[in-house]
């Protein structure tokens, strides 16, 4: 495993003057994904429309160290898999002499909803590819509407808390199990509060020989609404409540990367966060227990895949 | 790969780029041939609040670069060398996560303010 | 050598792929185009291409990933048809603005609902503002030399623009045809190798592509694409005189046929224009001053081309495989009256809408449009300006 010292002399793939928002976890996701490829490694960068796209490639800058195509919302998969069948391709005819990788990166609504046909195909027919989504919980890029990985109770501006309906009333799609029944090579998710853990998945990814898929949970002050300098505490707290468990699934086995030892409650990840304060009120106590209830069961399910024993530690 | 022609009339200008250009002189579809120039772009004018380093605390663990969003540490050998403020937008997250409290976050009219007042007492 | 064939017109169509040998090619089956994809697989299979073929989930995907490979730096061709190319409309848009090179067969079928599966070009109407080259073909012949041709129209450095070869689903596609191909090695030749202008994949290039613009920059990249469409006029004439010099087979913007001294003439594209051409012949040999207009590029609109051939006749038709619902008649009507109205010469246009969803074009439909236009010029009036051949009214 590097050492800090040591990624700090790598090149800056994704530099600064970016137009991300203070504090945007998109910043630190792509930085630490893209670091774990070595100063004389070429990538590809792929890119669905969000957040990420229309903030680092403003005509004419580009915050891109790196060749980078964007083409639509919901085709980052497709997009990136004709670039790697054309690699394919052309090394095959020699043409090319250089390896090269290929990610792309989308939001979760580019990757959860709009782009999962695109993501799937891409998945399914096995390109030698990194697809990493920058879970944020929301449509952050058109002003925080909920979408599929939005958290059950969250208060988004298409599922506001409102007086007769309490903000989304779904609870997330499970996504890496989505992305693990594709039978890829690859599955991970991951959180920046352990850069180690994104660092050495990041590095996995790259190597693995067909396609990859990572999932990484990365905060949005503006969507969230929590103190922007506590991003990596949050994260970490999201962790620990089991809000977002830290596994992959190699070649079709499942193992847990980290078993919280003690029992966080979920409101301690809640509360930090305006989009959930609503759920603090008077009368909404049973969302917060129907979302301690999913976490709870999604735990035990993860559990069971993971081949441990599916049970909470006690309260 | 082969030779390539972008001056064809339709893209003559690949640096330089200024909204006073007209389309000839524009990069074809709007592509970017300079990779990472936005590092010419400043974001530094975000900032309201700005991080100051305390050297004898720092131990050069490097968290603070590895959580930058903005790539706005900058590191010499495996050592904290400095603040980017050209880009860096002031969010505060590497004094968060410096494990020995090694950096500060002021207030820029702060700053201001008392730079004003040092050049008053001048 | 040329050698004379017996194909349809989607067999026609996965010939010249085959010769052109792409690097890569994203394909979604759809009928009437199915067979195109399916006889480039065993191609593919076979080792007859050098061509990576992506097995996509969609029309989309395909649009998708045939752009990736084209920016990466690779020849890279789609192929579709019908509610495939409604699916891909939004990508055929950005591939047009990106300016990438991709050679796409259409072969034209009506759009749902009622799903229909004929003839009748709504599809590739669908997408006439979207940036891309349209080519038409009247048959497997026209649709497999414009395929050679559009390789080199599109990748033409003052081009640099999608094409689409449209034939007709079923009556070109399916139809068994008696044409001539040309050997390999000509075609190979006459397309030269791909030396893309900037490529994702080369390392010491790097560029972003796919930007955002602002309102400071976004007019003047869409006025690139404007003047990129000019180009094309000349570069689609240049080529087809070149391509008249390995095949005896000449290629312009149209095709006027027997215009030059007619009173009357029918502006249609693709299958139809072979019936016209018929029909026309039948009333000349009984002295009848009539002609026929095809346009083989629908986009860029050869509306130059079209003005000088039709600046003579009294009377015009414009025969559409598709509907607006603007109520003012078809797409390429619209087109055709608006390049005339500058003559100021008095040249009666009309509009008949035919062949919905297949619906057979006879020979007598398109006499009774040579009748009217000669009771339009007796008259001179006009009492309905859209008409539509073939409907029970």
């Amino acid at each position: 495993m590097a050492t800090l010292k040591e990624l700090a002399q790598v090149n800056e793939r994704f530099v600064g003057g970016h137009r991300l928002c203070a504090g945007c976890g998109h910043g630190i996701s792509v930085r630490m994904v893209l670091n774990a490829l070595d100063n004389d490694e070429h990538v590809v960068v792929g890119c669905a429309t969000g957040c990420l796209e229309v903030a680092s490639t403003i005509y004419p800058y580009t915050a891109w160290n790196c060749s980078f195509i964007h083409n639509a919302f919901e085709n980052a998969g497709a997009t990136i898999s004709g670039v790697e069948a054309a690699y394919k391709s052309l090394k095959k005819q020699g043409k090319i002499k250089e390896d090269i990788k290929f990610v792309a990166f989308g939001g979760d609504g580019g990757t959860y909803d709009i782009g999962l046909q695109s993501l799937s195909g891409a998945m399914e027919r096995g390109h030698n590819m990194v697809y990493v989504c920058l879970d944020n919980g929301a449509y952050m890029n058109t002003g925080i509407q909920r979408s599929s990985a939005t958290p059950l109770g969250a208060d988004t501006t298409t599922s506001p808390a409102g007086t007769v309906v309490p903000g989304k009333q779904q609870p997330r799609k499970d996504l890496a199990a989505v992305m693990a029944a594709h039978n890829i090579p690859y599955v991970a998710q991951t959180a920046i509060s352990s850069w180690q853990d994104v660092h050495k998945k990041a590095k996995k990814a790259f190597e693995v020989d067909g396609p990859a898929f990572i999932n990484i949970l990365s905060p949005c002050p503006r969507g969230w609404r929590y103190n922007t300098p506590d991003i990596v505490e949050l994260v970490k707290i999201a962790v620990e409540t089991r809000f977002w468990p830290l596994f992959e699934v190699e070649n079709g086995k499942w193992k847990l990367n980290k078993k919280p030892k003690k029992y966080v409650p979920i409101e301690e990840f809640l509360k930090p966060q305006g989009r959930f304060r609503h759920l603090f009120a008077p009368g909404n106590e049973h969302i917060i227990k129907r979302i301690q209830e999913e976490v709870d069961q999604r735990w035990l399910a993860l559990l069971e895949r993971c081949g441990e024993k599916p049970e909470l530690p006690p309260r | 790969m082969t030779p390539f022609n972008r001056n064809f009339g339709q893209g003559r200008s690949r640096e330089g780029i200024t909204p006073d250009m007209n389309w000839r002189e524009l990069t074809k579809a709007g592509n970017i041939y300079e990779p990472g120039n936005a590092n010419t772009y400043e974001t530094g004018d975000w900032r309201t609040i700005r991080p100051m380093w305390n050297e004898e605390r720092c131990i050069h663990c490097l968290i603070c670069w590895r959580y930058c969003p903005d790539a706005s540490i900058f590191s010499t050998d495996g050592k904290f060398d400095g603040f980017d403020y050209k880009h860096c937008k002031g969010c505060g997250i590497c004094a968060n996560v410096c494990p020995t409290h090694a950096i500060d976050m002021i207030s820029e009219d702060e700053i201001d303010e008392q730079k004003e007042a040092r050049e008053n007492e001048e | 050598m040329k050698n004379r064939v017996a194909l349809t017109g989607n067999e026609a169509v996965a010939q010249a792929m085959r010769q052109i040998n792409p690097d890569v090619v994203a394909a979604y089956p759809i009928t009437p185009s199915t067979e195109v994809v399916q006889m480039f697989s065993s191609f593919v299979n076979n080792g007859k291409v050098d061509t990576e073929f992506v097995t996509v989930e969609s029309e989309h995907s395909a649009m998708s990933a045939t752009m990736g490979a084209s920016a990466a730096g690779a020849r890279a061709m789609t192929c579709t048809s019908s509610q495939g190319l409604a699916y891909m409309f939004e990508v055929v848009y950005v591939a047009a603005s990106m300016r990438l090179p991709i050679v796409f067969p259409v072969a034209n079928r009506a759009l749902s609902a009622p799903i229909n599966i004929h003839c009748d070009h709504s599809d590739a109407m669908g997408i006439k503002q979207s940036g891309v080259i349209q080519l038409f073909s009247e048959n497997a012949q026209e649709a497999y030399d414009n395929m050679i041709q559009a390789i080199r129209i599109a990748e033409h450095p003052d081009v640099l623009l999608p094409v689409s070869v449209n034939y007709d689903g079923f009556i070109t596609s399916h139809a068994l045809d008696v044409l001539e191909i040309l050997d390999d090695d000509t075609v190979k030749e006459f397309i030269g190798e791909y030396h893309p202008q900037e490529a994702l994949l080369n390392v010491n290039e790097q560029l972003s592509m796919g930007n955002f613009d602002m309102y400071d920059y976004y007019f003047e990249h869409k006025y690139q694409q404007v003047a990129a469409m000019e180009n094309a006029k000349r570069v689609i004439e240049e080529v087809g005189k070149e391509y008249a010099k390995i095949s005896g087979r000449t290629y312009g913007l149209i095709e006027a046929y027997k215009l030059d001294d007619a009173d009357m003439a029918i502006v249609v594209m693709n299958s139809a224009a072979g019936s016209a051409k018929g029909v026309c012949d039948e009333l000349r040999a009984k002295g009848l001053k009539v002609g026929v207009l095809k346009p083989r590029a629908f986009r860029p609109f050869p509306h130059e081309a079209i003005v000088d051939a039709l600046k003579g006749v009294k009377a015009v038709a414009v025969l559409d495989r598709a509907e607006t619902f603007s109520t003012l008649g078809g797409p390429m009507f619209a087109d055709v009256r608006t390049a005339l109205y500058d003559l100021k010469a008095d040249i009666k246009v009309v509009n008949y809408v035919y062949g919905l969803g297949g619906r057979d074009l006879r020979l007598e439909d398109v006499e009774q449009v040579y009748n009217d236009l000669g009771d339009i010029i007796k008259t001179g009036k006009v009492d309905k300006f859209v008409r539509y051949l073939g409907l029970r009214e």
